[in-house]
């Protein structure tokens, strides 16, 4: 089990800001297959993955990452702090 | 070095009288406050952030920024949640040995914190509210360092 947490648009898409997901995916982006497959919202807030960022265990990272031994994913657009 | 992210406003004045005081190696001390702009119809700002990555990824910027100018000091404060047009959103302070060293390391600190700590704004408007695009020129900004 991992936590994955939604900020910004991407937790008004998905209509929750943290869930604990049970995966079987070895990367970032299959668990991104594995969300999508499940209902329209997450379709719509993963429709295009180059307008999103990812942080594993809260630092950012890639979506070609591995997944092993991560606790923690987040999902966010681009950052728009200053 | 101090990060601090918070709800409430700050003090700018004792923020930067307190910052760096009693040192006597320090020649220069440059300060930024970014400011919530009202472009028109703007009734306030809203800033969400990553509790516990913030304060990490902010860390981590400012500690590149010491050790890249050899600063003396540095400080970064950032808001979040809901801000009026007008009002403080951020500062960062630098103290270096020189001016040259303070204003470079002051713009690095920006430049980060703008596309690299997980903060989004959202606006709200008369029509409605629009989280903030990134801009291309941030990001694009990072590689002159």
């Amino acid at each position: 089990m991992i936590d994955v947490l939604y900020f910004a648009w991407v937790r008004e898409r998905i209509g929750l800001p943290k869930e604990r997901v049970e995966t079987s995916a070895d990367t970032v982006s299959g668990l991104v297959e594995e969300l999508k497959a499940r209902e329209a919202r997450y379709e719509a807030a993963f429709a295009d993955t180059s307008a999103l960022r990812v942080a594993l265990d809260q630092e950012l990272s890639d979506f070609d990452a591995p997944l092993a031994g991560v606790r923690e994913v987040a999902f966010f657009p681009p950052m728009t702090g200053g | 070095m101090v990060v601090r992210v918070q709800e409430a406003p700050f003090d700018l004045g004792a923020e930067l009288d307190a910052f760096a005081s009693g040192r006597t190696d320090v020649g220069a001390q440059v300060s930024f406050t970014g400011l919530v702009r009202d472009d028109g119809g703007l009734r306030f700002m809203e800033i969400e952030h990553y509790p516990g990555m913030t304060e990490k990824a902010i860390g981590a910027i400012e500690a590149e920024a010491v050790r890249r100018w050899t600063l003396r000091d540095a400080l970064v404060i950032h808001r979040h949640g809901r801000l009026a047009p007008g009002e403080q959103i951020m500062m960062v302070a630098t103290a270096a040995g020189h001016r040259g060293e303070a204003f470079a390391a002051a713009e690095f600190l920006m430049d980060y914190l703008k596309s690299r700590a997980p903060f989004w704004k959202r606006e709200v408007t008369a029509e409605g509210a629009a989280w903030v695009a990134a801009k291309d020129e941030d990001e694009d900004a990072l590689s002159r360092w």
